[in-house]
């Protein structure tokens, strides 16, 4: 498997929406790359028809009857939010459609 | 020198695909037990899932699935026994998690299909699949900053995918209204598109007639009315038109449709593609449809619209244009088959009485045929009276406006108001003998060749019989009596 | 000996009985803590007047002839992965620093309901990404044993809390032997239960088809005691099984009798310390002698979980992580723009370790790479459950050395994947979803304890809870405490 480029780096970053410092993408590469090293004795295994192992315990999915629960107070829902106008929380400007 | 549009037309193909997305009519939401509201207080209806709290996670909601079944069998979709919940991740405020739950690889329902009623036929549309996913929240912006506000997030969707099949922006419509009509008639979502319970992303591209390759698609997002996907629809069809036929080629993007302008804008391009990197969401098991689920599911399904409309015109004779007035709504049609289930052989009569009489009484108190004073039954009656001679249309008219304001029975006014048609033909005769004899010289002109004086006759004896006199029996035995 | 170090069955009837009273055992407590943990810096946040409230009540209750809970007045502490209505939760990082949660995780609601009292919460590696505990943002956590070691992780303060009696017990999570590895490294007993066992709900995310909360404590009863009261079924976590949870402390004395206890070849092949490798082999002794049948056993893929483990959890912990972005809660950095609030917020939140693992897992997610390596490593993930399947025909559990090496000192590991290497022997448990335990079997010369791992059948914890209780019987550390504690 590849190792990494400086350009693969910024352009994970970007998609996990981590600001690196330059030092420290720089170090990133070495050590994701490492990491992905490391990965290299999956591909050598046959699994040719193995279904991927996705829960730990197999089980069917669990079916919640539609019943309405409680709701938290706006105060509670917004207790943790750095910024609010009210009973909004305020973040910068979004074009619409931006993402 | 631009060629006009219709020109173009006839060398280019347009070829639409849709992508709607509606909220299904449940209490709580998708993955957990927050009630859904419209335009309740902002923030006011969220919890730790809502929310995307750390440690919280999804409970998928059982009414989600059965509404959503219902809308698979309706389509004749393909239902898959184990389906699957996948994350699809893109960072956005009004997306808690950053992560939206949805369906990936393994939809619950695909190859399906939806019937559009354009005028005389009906076009058979594929639908690639219909998926489960939670709605986000809503954002407004309002100058350098936007607010976000979570009632909305976690509301289920079910996301119905066309195939590219439509081929202008009347079918685009047409199949917008068939399935607002389909999922009210499931009564799965009440589909308010004001309320943006129903809301549609399109996909346009154009080719050269006979040409069976896809052109480079634009996808058209945020078109929330009837109107809008027509217009914005034959706005990009236009569009591209233009560019080709400047010798320009379609740039794949994604457009953004300002119903206020009345035009797309490209949205900005982020500088990084987005990947959205799916893959089965660890906390939620596989889904799995199970018999007695589909048995439910079956039995509380009504008969679809579409067999309504072929039912109406091939067995009851009903034009085209009335049967689709009829099933454009789950209680008109309702009304319409308790009314002819007591007088079958009338459908077309009742069909006429309903859509004018019965629809512009309930128009003028601004009533819907579910608050109608008259019962089916009555009104079948009623139509009944006139069909057998008992009265006049004319008097039909009168007695419909009263029974509807008072609610006595048609038959009890006839005979309180003792307007029963005249067709004894003996009382008819010695009318007639009577209003001859009394204007002899009008007889002469007549018999001289003044055969407008007809009218005055016939008019004499429906004076002399407040008009109750069968009108047709009486034309026919003045005939006899005044010899032509 | 003193209360600090009662078992949790021995304070629960003691102060059942009235011999003491919750409030004072509490009071003596805090002031210990205030005392040692200073040095040990095993508790991130103390809930001094909660747990005196709750004793108080205890008290109370017992005055009023109510019942008190199987763990009335049992001081418990509370991995900081857990969250606690009203009590700051930080998994250890900067980006949750100061959120209190509006509500209790599953296991918090039953300790309370059991009568527990909840002392606070302890450190922990930011987000359990770790092994060593030096990857908390706020402080590091020492070993009791030897100051200049580390405690191990994530679940450090946890384990150092027990091992110090600064608590009776402590809940952990583990999600690829963040409950074992430091038990082992502290010298006290972790399990870690079958996957969904226990509820995830109110447990911060790691990678959520790993992870797993368990109890860990002094004794391998105490462990036995604290799963009872936090185990079973729980509608709010979709992958919790509804399974009657047996009366595990009363079973796990019964003996290893017929038990057939199997011994994968290569869990011994690899680089193992001379010290570890005997202790482990004395155990194996040991339950041959108490009448265990000891199996040849092999898990063939077992050199591929370390690689699959090391996709698997970053993938997951990188959709589970993409929630902390500011916006709800949290630290949110000075932005210009929407896409710079987020990169500067979980630029500044995150550690390094933590962004590490975003980076793997992202990159591992997207599309074209999906199938190699996430997907990939969920098929590895079904071949070495296929292994333990098949082991298990031949055997009720196996054993292993929970770690390589005893506990190394501050820094020792200079590279992620020397870090990761020391997690060989932990990771297969989860990826197969199966029990396990960590039990004390020995010092090293250097005074160090040393820990067996014993991994069982999925929902059969009795089979390893027996075989633990054995072995720490002949030979655990007995009343050896860490010194100055
Ligand atoms: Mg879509
Ligand atoms: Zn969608």
């Amino acid at each position: 498997m590849p190792a990494l480029t400086r350009k693969e780096i910024d352009e994970i970053a970007l998609l996990a929406r981590l600001h690196l410092e330059p030092d420290e993408a720089e170090r990133m590469q070495h050590e994701v790359g490492a990491i992905l090293d490391t990965f290299t004795a999956l591909a050598a295994v046959d699994t040719d028809g193995i279904a991927p192992m996705t829960h730990a315990v197999p089980m069917d999915l669990r079916l919640r009857e539609d019943v309405v629960g409680p709701s938290l107070s706006v105060a509670e829902a917004l207790a943790g939010a750095p910024k609010r106008d009210g009973d909004l929380i305020v973040v910068p400007a979004i074009i619409p459609g931006s993402e | 020198m631009t060629r006009p549009i219709a020109d173009l037309l006839e060398e280019w193909e347009p070829v639409i695909g849709l992508e709607v997305h509606v909220q299904l009519a449940t209490a709580s939401k998708a993955f957990s037990a927050s009630a859904i509201q419209f335009g309740a207080p902002p923030n006011s209806l969220t919890d730790p899932v809502v929310l995307g709290l750390p440690g919280s996670l999804p409970v998928f909601n059982k009414r989600v699935l059965e509404l959503a079944l219902r809308l698979g069998v309706a389509t004749e979709s393909k239902i898959r026994a184990r389906s699957r919940f996948a994350r699809k991740h893109y960072f956005y405020p009004d997306q808690p998690k950053n992560y939206q739950i949805t369906q990936f690889d393994e939809p619950l329902c695909e190859a399906g299909h939806l019937d559009l009623i354009l005028d005389k036929r009906i076009k058979r549309v594929n639908l690639t699949r219909i998926h489960l996913e939670e709605d986000a929240g809503k954002n407004t912006h309002v100058g350098a900053v936007s607010h976000v506000d979570l009632n909305r997030a976690g509301i289920p969707l079910v996301e119905v995918v066309s195939e590219p099949e439509l081929t202008s922006a009347e079918e685009a419509a047409e199949f917008m209204r068939a399935l607002h009509r389909l999922v009210r008639w499931l009564d799965i979502s009440e589909a308010d598109m004001e309320k943006g319970q129903m809301r549609c992303d399109a996909n346009v591209s154009i080719r050269l007639r006979g040409e069976d390759r896809l052109g480079t698609r634009t996808e058209l997002k945020n078109i929330n009315s009837f109107r809008f996907v027509q217009h914005a629809v034959d706005h990009e069809i236009a569009r591209q038109l233009r560019i080709v036929d400047s010798g320009g080629r379609i740039e794949r993007e994604t457009r953004l449709w300002d119903a206020v302008a009345g035009q797309s804008a490209t949205m900005r391009t982020k500088e990084e593609a987005n990947d959205y990197r799916y893959f089965p969401d660890p906390d939620l098991p596989p889904l799995v449809v199970d018999g007695a689920l589909m048995g439910n599911v079956l039995k509380s399904l009504p008969e679809l619209p579409t067999k309504r409309f072929v039912r109406y015109q091939t067995e009851l004779g009903l034009a085209a244009d009335d049967a689709r007035t009829i099933i454009s709504d789950l209680e008109l049609a309702g009304f319409f088959d308790k009314a002819i289930a007591t007088r079958a052989k009338s459908g077309k009569a009742i069909a006429n009485w309903m859509l004018t009489e019965l629809l512009g009484a309930l128009n003028a108190d601004g009533k819907d045929v579910g608050q109608s004073p008259m019962s089916p039954a009555t009104l079948a009656a009623l139509v009944g009276l006139v069909e057998d001679g008992t009265i006049s249309g004319k008097i039909g008219k009168e007695i419909f406006e009263e029974s509807y304001r008072t609610g006595e029975a048609p038959a009890a006014i006839v005979e309180r108001r003792g307007v029963q048609q005249i067709s004894d033909e003996p009382a008819l005769w010695e009318i007639i003998d009577r209003v001859v004899g009394a204007n002899p010289k009008q007889a002469e002109s007549y018999a001289a060749g003044k055969d407008s004086l007809f009218g005055f006759f016939v008019g004499q004896v429906m004076k002399e019989t407040q008009g109750r006199a069968n009108p047709v029996m009486v034309s026919d035995l003045l005939r006899k009596r005044l010899g032509r | 000996m003193a209360a600090e170090y009662w078992s949790v069955a021995e304070t629960a009837q003691k102060v059942a009985s009235g011999e003491i009273k919750a409030a004072n055992l509490v009071i003596a407590l805090l002031a210990r803590i205030a005392d040692k943990d200073r040095e040990l810096g095993a508790y991130l946040a103390v809930d001094e007047e909660g747990a005196i409230e709750a004793a108080a009540e205890i008290d109370r209750k017992r005055a009023a002839g109510e019942p008190i809970g199987p763990l009335g007045g049992v001081p418990i502490a509370l991995k900081d992965m857990l969250v606690t209505k009203g009590l700051a939760t930080t998994a250890g990082s900067r980006i949750l620093a100061g959120w209190k949660p509006p509500y209790d995780a599953h296991v918090v609601e039953k300790l309370r309901a059991a009568g527990a009292i909840i002392v606070g919460k302890n450190n922990c590696d930011e987000f359990g990404m770790g092994s060593s505990t030096e990857r908390s943002a706020f402080q590091m956590t020492r070993n009791p044993w030897d100051a200049m070691r580390v405690p191990g992780g994530s679940s450090g303060g946890s384990s150092a809390a027990v091992a110090a009696g600064l608590c009776a017990a402590s809940l952990g999570t583990d999600t690829g032997g963040s409950i074992r590895q430091p038990a082992a490294f502290c010298g006290v007993v972790g399990l870690k239960p079958t996957y969904g066992r226990v509820s995830r709900y109110g447990v911060v995310a790691f990678a959520s088809s790993l992870d797993q909360v368990g109890p860990i404590a002094r004794t391998v009863t105490d462990a036995a005691l604290v799963l009872e009261a936090i185990a079973g079924f729980d509608a709010r976590d979709a992958t919790s099984i509804d399974a009657p949870v047996p009366p595990l402390a009363a079973l796990a004395t019964a003996g290893v009798k017929n038990l057939r206890v199997g011994v994968p070849k290569e869990y011994f092949e690899g680089a193992i310390d001379a010290e570890v490798r005997a202790a482990v082999d004395r155990a194996i002794e040991v339950l041959r002698d108490k009448g265990a049948e000891i199996v040849n056993v092999s898990l063939p893929h077992t050199s591929l979980a370390l690689p699959a483990y090391y996709l698997v959890a970053p993938a997951e912990a990188s959709s589970n992580l993409s929630r902390y972005d500011g916006v709800r809660y949290g630290l949110r950095a000075e932005a210009t723009d929407l896409l710079d609030l987020y990169r500067r917020s979980r630029g500044a939140g995150f550690g390094p370790e933590v962004k590490r693992r975003i980076m793997v897992g992202t990159y591992a997610l997207r599309s074209g790479y999906y199938d190699a390596y996430y997907k990939k490593a969920q098929q590895v993930r079904a071949l070495i459950k296929r292994d333990f399947d098949e082991a298990f025909t031949k055997c009720d559990c196996v054993i292993t050395p929970t770690t390589p090496t005893a506990a190394y000192r501050f820094g020792a590991k200079t590279t992620p994947v020397e870090m990761y290497l020391g997690d060989i022997f932990t990771l297969a448990c989860n990826l197969a979803g199966l029990p396990g335990i960590s039990v004390p079997c020995g010092l090293t010369s250097e005074n160090l304890p040393i820990g067996v791992q014993l991994m069982g059948k999925p929902l059969d914890e009795q089979a390893i809870l027996r075989a633990g209780v054995v072995i720490e019987k002949t030979c655990g550390l007995g009343d050896r405490r860490p010194g100055g504690f």
